[in-house]
């Protein structure tokens, strides 16, 4: 029987006594091999940072597979996939997590190694969707059916992070100069 | 590279998409904190790949043993009208969702939130943060025990108060069926002034979010009752990569 869905509402300003756990920025555990940091800001349309923002993402493990049984190459356990970051006054977030692999994408294709992102704010409706590409990987994504779907190569930019010491950097604009691609899911 | 076998065609069946019809647009001027932080361009259709159809999912290790009673997490109880919040998560077609992570949090009965930003000068309740967290059991039903929450002033604009409201927060299954969302008490007077229930275009889909009241589940000389069921996006009639007429 068809059920009509329940309509989101905003997160508010005060859940971070609520949603944060310890564990949440860590997808994988602290001096596991290969681990890399990503790190971002929220900002909005003026500029300035979103210091009550939720970040969460969530990938494939280093194999480009998933800990889940709708992975139809069978689920792999192990790799929580999840991560979760409220951002700090100065609108920062950090998620250690390992690298995904390529994932199969529509038609046969393959997907270049991405994170999906949520965030979730005061002032957000609905969650905003968009997703983290590494900027080592420019044949894959180059040859990725959702980039390709983005026309302007400024847009498509928003989308890469950019390399660190540690891992990468992945700045969230919710408006404006630059504002990031959202994607409706 | 590893396996080719794993990188062999695959068919993944989508979520049902909701086109703006049920959720709230980002921009709503009247929520003005929308104004600055809605993205001002149209959003980019995203194909639901093995991404999206697969999500976390968090099992017993996330819920400890009064999460679900928000009423037993201090030394005493906390003040207020005790009530009981349960329902059923399911999705679009009707199906029960179980073991799914359920979120809630809430102002204490005063209208004051366990937070430092809060300054809305009603009391804190040393017994009482408003935190829960429940898995839905194999039919997807949950069941919290709180007080109920009070209604609080904001500074949106002159005047404005929120209506009281348990937050709620999802996951499914899948990437695609997370959803925050808050449940609201039925018969509330603040709801033709609160411009975030407003968002929602459709009446009918802000009424989904009042809970109702269950005689059936109110327990006698204990609480009352309510019933808040939630649904999650349905999948999708096809496969998405059968829309090509791939092989």
């Amino acid at each position: 029987m068809s059920r009509p869905i329940t309509p989101s509402q905003t997160i508010g300003p005060f859940f971070s006594h609520a949603l944060p756990w310890t564990d949440g920025p860590y997808v994988v555990p602290e001096g596991t091999q290969g681990a890399i940091w990503l790190r971002g800001t929220v900002s909005d349309g003026a500029g300035q940072p979103v210091p009550d923002a939720l970040v969460e993402t969530w990938q494939a493990d280093p194999d480009g597979r998933f800990d889940h049984p709708d992975d139809p190459r069978g689920a792999v356990a192990g790799f929580r996939g999840f991560g979760r970051c409220p951002t700090d006054a100065s609108g920062g977030w950090a998620i250690l997590t390992r690298k995904p692999g390529v994932v199969p994408g529509p038609d046969g294709t393959t997907q270049a190694p991405h994170v999906d992102l949520s965030v979730f704010a005061r002032g957000l409706l609905n969650r905003v969707v968009t997703r983290l590409y590494f900027p080592d990987e420019v044949e894959a994504n180059a040859a990725d059916p959702v980039l390709a779907g983005i026309a302007d190569p400024d847009d498509r930019a928003t989308l890469v992070a950019e390399a660190t010491s540690d891992g990468y950097r992945f700045d969230v604009r919710l408006q404006g100069d630059r504002e990031t691609v959202f994607f409706a899911i | 590279m590893t396996d080719r076998s794993l990188y062999a065609p695959l068919t993944v069946q989508g979520y049902r998409r909701d086109h703006g019809r049920t959720h709230p647009p980002l921009l709503h001027p009247d929520y003005q904190s929308t104004v600055l932080r809605a993205p001002a361009r149209p959003l980019t259709e995203l194909p639901h790949t093995l991404t999206e159809v697969t999500g976390p999912l968090l099992g017993e290790g996330r819920v400890g043993e009064f999460d679900h009673d928000l009423t037993r997490q201090h030394a005493g109880e906390p003040l207020g009208e005790r009530i009981i919040v349960h329902g059923q998560v399911l999705d679009g077609d009707g199906r029960a969702v179980p073991h799914t992570l359920v979120e809630v949090w809430q102002s204490n009965a005063a209208g004051r939130y366990s937070h430092d930003l809060d300054r809305h000068p009603a009391p804190l309740d040393p017994n009482f943060t408003g935190v829960g967290r429940c898995l839905t059991d194999a039919e997807g039903r949950y069941r919290f025990i709180t007080v109920k929450p009070g209604a609080y002033p904001w500074k949106n604009h002159h005047n404005a108060w929120r209506p009281a409201h348990i937050h709620f927060s999802l996951f499914g299954r899948a990437f695609t069926q997370r959803l925050i969302t808050q449940m609201y008490f039925p018969g509330d007077p603040l709801f033709g002034f609160d411009p975030v229930l407003n968002s929602i275009r459709d009446p009918a889909a802000r009424a989904r979010l009042v809970s109702s009241f269950d005689l059936s589940e109110t327990v006698p000389e204990w609480a009352l009752g309510y019933r808040f069921d939630i649904v999650l996006s349905g999948r999708d009639e096809t496969p998405m990569e059968d829309e090509e007429g791939e092989e």
